[in-house]
């Protein structure tokens, strides 16, 4: 990197141009498949696309991702705020346990909660199924952050609260909770935006939301311009689930600054209400975690040691792990940019780059992998089908994650750190990387973890987009029980669950360490 | 402060450089054929291990469905990477065979497979078949109830009470028999109707398992699904039955899963090699002898004895490049099923 001009650096400022030159060229790319579905619009013609978007198929799709999204959210709020608060600030027993638990269903993808809910109910389908293996899916998406978020406070604050007479409850209410705003905004975006995107999980389930409907064009494929169609729909939900978030975080500021540090918190006795108190962290345990692996122990034992080809499940490991390395480092190096500026210099410019950032990530696999596709076979051929565009794709599909731990750890490092630090002689760069990025390690690593997650479980955009020979665990897993060869596919869920662990693991570790610690 | 931020980023950089090499050159060593299979995988990798052993040719195989490859391959054109194309119905040869993109089927190989199971072009040549049938609950139908036709499911008193995959490949090769055999109109009638007494499903072994735990009465879906659950746990099927419709009814079309070589592939010479192979002895005695249950169409080739013979189907003459992919999946967008 050149050194910038001097004047920036004695102005205590880092120059943001560089910077944002940088997210642009992120933004830009993420700009690949909307351009594609706006250029497939123009090509389709007016008349056709309003035949295709104003059907009563859109509708139906329309009602059931809009009562999915406005059941599924609060549920998990409440869910992860609870347990968040239980494992963090009461003397609950077992503390850690509980709250290692409450994270540990990241580990099962989502189509494998699916698949285990379905094996105990086979009848289970159509909405209140579909909110509740979301709502037991992704709410540690949630959970992370609120949990850390909790762990962070100044107990200064709720001292004060309480001495000017409010009482528990309302100390909550005043003193905690708007506190946890923006990890709760956060999280919640994440859930919003999975929902958006996910496809498996609710295949299984018989629930039909616009990813499923895409899918479904896509395998009947002489429309896809309907696809398409589709596709700029479920933009259009994203957009707007962005403005709704970027209302309700507002643009307070969370770093603690002052003498002195935040003591420790005293954790909340909760005498004879520890009963339901510990009940509740146990039944979710055994609604997330009981289920899937009853069922994965189910299919193991009835297959016995012929299902082990290691062959076949060696290699699918090792691709899976590659890639899910590669990628998730790619896609979090791509994000440093972006973060930092949300959090650093927030402007009109940052917001429009910021929103780029986050729609490409609502997309479905398959809409980004068909944008791809086309625009590598037609314009660059030799990117066709190689891992670069595969890579490029995770990058696309997993920047949101990337963004949500950078972001927030980044607003935890105090800007006065950086300026002191150039006020010491050091170049903006430098004090950016060896300050900011240093307090913020933990959130990148946990991005990583976070993307590395995302992509050892993905499909469709893996199942269209991998080189030829290309077969990771998700894929083998869902082609084997798409022919309901269940015992077969255990192997391979059981393997997802395993590489899931340690990234599950590493997430938890980061979100208990304390920035600077 | 333990935590060094540049050491981290550079032992991950290192790990995923160790993860990457691997794959990459997994990938580098690609010779021998690519097989774009919307075929059964497990049929397809026994098929490309025989061949391989016999001829020492590797075969990658890339699997997908059969309108989704048929499009990529139209997608990709010239510069398509796949030497063969393998579906599960013929709707899809018949799209890529429209664009021009097949190289004509070794005259030999056309030998092996009889006039009814290839294209009258002979650009693409019938590899297995399967038959279309209405899988019921033996519980609650008795013979009696089963409809005669498969027209008979728009009947207001099969509302709620049957199920099949709409937007599967299978499902739509069907209604291109229908619209084939009955015209527009009738097809539209028909799928209104399905719309309204349906239950989608996604996936023909998913539709077979909701009519074995009793959520609708019968699926219309083909025969090898029931043969594969019997043969192996038979969880998904002990209380289902098949009903084969005959008669020439549109509800007993006989679909052809066919096999061509692109005119694209730089390998010709193996990828006839291989279409001859899976359409000759070999291939066909994987369809007698192994767990996929579709019938073998290879001239003289038996089917699995377990299977109702091919010629007791009483199927409708359906010619295949008539199958029209295009007006079934408009139809089909149009009664909002997909």
């Amino acid at each position: 990197m050149r050194a910038p001009p001097l004047t920036a650096a004695s102005r205590g400022r880092v120059p943001h141009a560089s910077v944002i030159a940088l997210a642009s060229v992120v933004a830009l790319l993420s700009l690949v498949p909307l351009g594609f579905i706006i250029w497939i619009t123009v090509d389709t013609g007016w008349a056709q696309v309003v035949a295709l978007i104003f059907r009563n198929r859109v509708g139906e799709l329309l009602v059931n991702t809009v009562l999915l999204e406005v059941c599924t959210i609060p549920l998990c709020i409440l869910l992860a705020v609870t347990l968040a608060w239980l494992t963090e600030r009461t003397d609950i027993p077992g503390a850690r346990l509980w709250s290692w638990l409450a994270v540990a269903p990241l580990a099962v993808p989502a189509f494998v909660h699916s698949y285990a809910w379905v094996s105990l109910v086979p009848g289970m389908r159509g909405l209140s199924s579909g909110v509740l293996v979301s709502v037991l899916a992704y709410y540690p998406f949630l959970y992370l952050p609120v949990a850390a978020a909790l762990r962070r406070l100044d107990p200064a604050i709720e001292d004060a609260a309480a001495s000017l007479g409010l009482n528990p409850w309302r100390v909550f209410f005043r003193a905690i909770l708007p506190q946890l705003r923006l990890a709760i905004c956060g999280g919640s975006l994440l859930i919003g935006l999975h929902l958006l995107a996910e496809y498996g999980l609710y295949v299984m389930i018989r629930f039909d939301t616009f990813s499923t409907a895409i899918v479904d064009q896509f395998q009947s494929a002489y429309n896809s311009p309907a696809a398409n169609m589709l596709g700029g729909v479920l933009v259009f939900c994203c957009l707007l689930l962005l403005g709704i978030e970027v209302l309700v975080r507002g643009n307070e500021r969370y770093a603690r600054v002052g003498s002195g540090a935040a003591r420790p918190v005293d954790r909340r006795r909760l005498g004879w209400f520890v009963v339901p108190a510990v009940a509740l962290p146990v039944v979710v345990a055994v609604l997330t975690l009981g289920v899937p692996f009853v069922t994965l122990a189910r299919w193991l034992y009835l297959g016995g040691t012929g299902i082990w080809r290691m062959e076949t499940v060696g290699n699918a490991l090792l691709q899976t792990i590659g890639l899910a390395i590669a990628g998730g480092l790619l896609a979090t190096v791509a994000a440093i940019p972006m973060a930092w500026l949300s959090v650093r210099a927030p402007g009109r410019l940052q917001r429009v780059l910021e929103a780029c950032h986050y729609y490409v990530g609502s997309l479905p696999g398959v809409v980004v992998a068909l944008a791809l596709v086309s625009i590598t076979v037609r314009l660059i051929l030799p990117l066709y089908q190689t891992f670069a565009t595969l890579l490029l794709a995770y990058v696309l599909l997993f920047l949101p994650r990337a963004m949500v731990g950078l972001r927030a750890s980044i607003a935890q490092a105090p800007v006065e750190l950086e300026r002191a630090a150039m006020a010491l002689g050091r170049t903006p760069a430098q004090a950016v990387r060896q300050i900011t990025m240093r307090l913020a390690a933990p959130g990148f690593a946990a991005s990583v973890a976070l993307v590395a997650l995302g992509i050892t479980n993905e499909l469709t955009a893996t199942l269209m987009l991998s080189p030829n020979g290309t077969v990771t665990l998700a894929t083998k897993f869902w082609s084997l029980t798409s022919e309901i060869d269940y015992v077969s596919a255990a192997p391979y869920a059981f393997m997802m669950v395993v590489l899931s662990l340690p990234l599950t693991l590493l997430l938890y570790v980061q979100s208990k360490r304390t920035a600077g610690q | 402060m333990t935590f060094s931020f540049t050491h981290l980023t550079s032992a991950l950089a290192l790990a995923a450089g160790l993860a990457v090499a691997p794959l990459m050159a997994n990938a580098a060593e690609s010779e021998g054929i690519v097989v774009y299979n919307a075929q059964h995988e497990t049929l397809t990798q026994a098929w490309a291990d025989g061949f391989t052993k016999e001829t020492g040719i590797k075969v990658t195989i890339r699997n997908g469905s059969d309108m989704q490859f048929a499009n990529q391959i139209v997608e990709e054109g010239a510069a398509s990477p796949a030497d063969v194309y393998l579906t599960e119905n013929s709707p899809g040869m018949t799209l890529v065979d429209a664009n021009k993109l097949f190289a004509p089927v070794d005259t030999a190989t056309l030998a092996q497979v009889p006039e009814n199971f290839k294209a009258v072009d002979g650009n693409w040549v019938g590899v297995a078949a399967r038959s279309t049938v209405f899988a019921y609950d033996k519980t609650k139908l008795k013979e009696a109830d089963l409809p005669k036709s498969m027209l008979d499911l728009a009947d207001p008193k099969w509302k709620g009470r049957w199920g099949a995959s709409p937007a599967g490949a299978d499902f739509q090769a069907i209604v291109s028999a229908l619209l084939e055999l009955k015209g527009e109109d009738a097809t539209k009638a028909w799928l209104k109707a399905m719309k309204e007494n349906a239950t989608p499903y996604k996936g023909n072994s998913v539709a077979m398992k909701a009519v074995n735990a009793g959520e609708i009465e019968g699926a219309v879906i083909y025969h090898y699904y029931w043969f594969g659950d019997q043969a192996k746990t038979g969880e998904n099927s002990k209380n289902v039955l098949l009903h084969y419709f005959k008669n020439q009814d549109p509800g007993a079309f006989v679909s052809i899963s066919g096999g061509g070589v692109l005119a694209s592939s730089q390998h010709q010479k193996e990828a006839q090699a291989f279409l001859k192979w899976i359409t000759g002895k070999g291939g066909q005695a994987v369809l007698r002898d192994g767990d996929s249950y579709e019938y073998a169409v290879g001239n003289g080739a038996q089917s699995n004895p377990k299977l109702v013979p091919l010629n007791d189907l009483q199927a409708p003459k359906v010619e295949p490049s008539k199958l029209n992919s295009k007006k079934v999946t408009d139809l089909m967008t149009e009664a909002g099923l997909i």
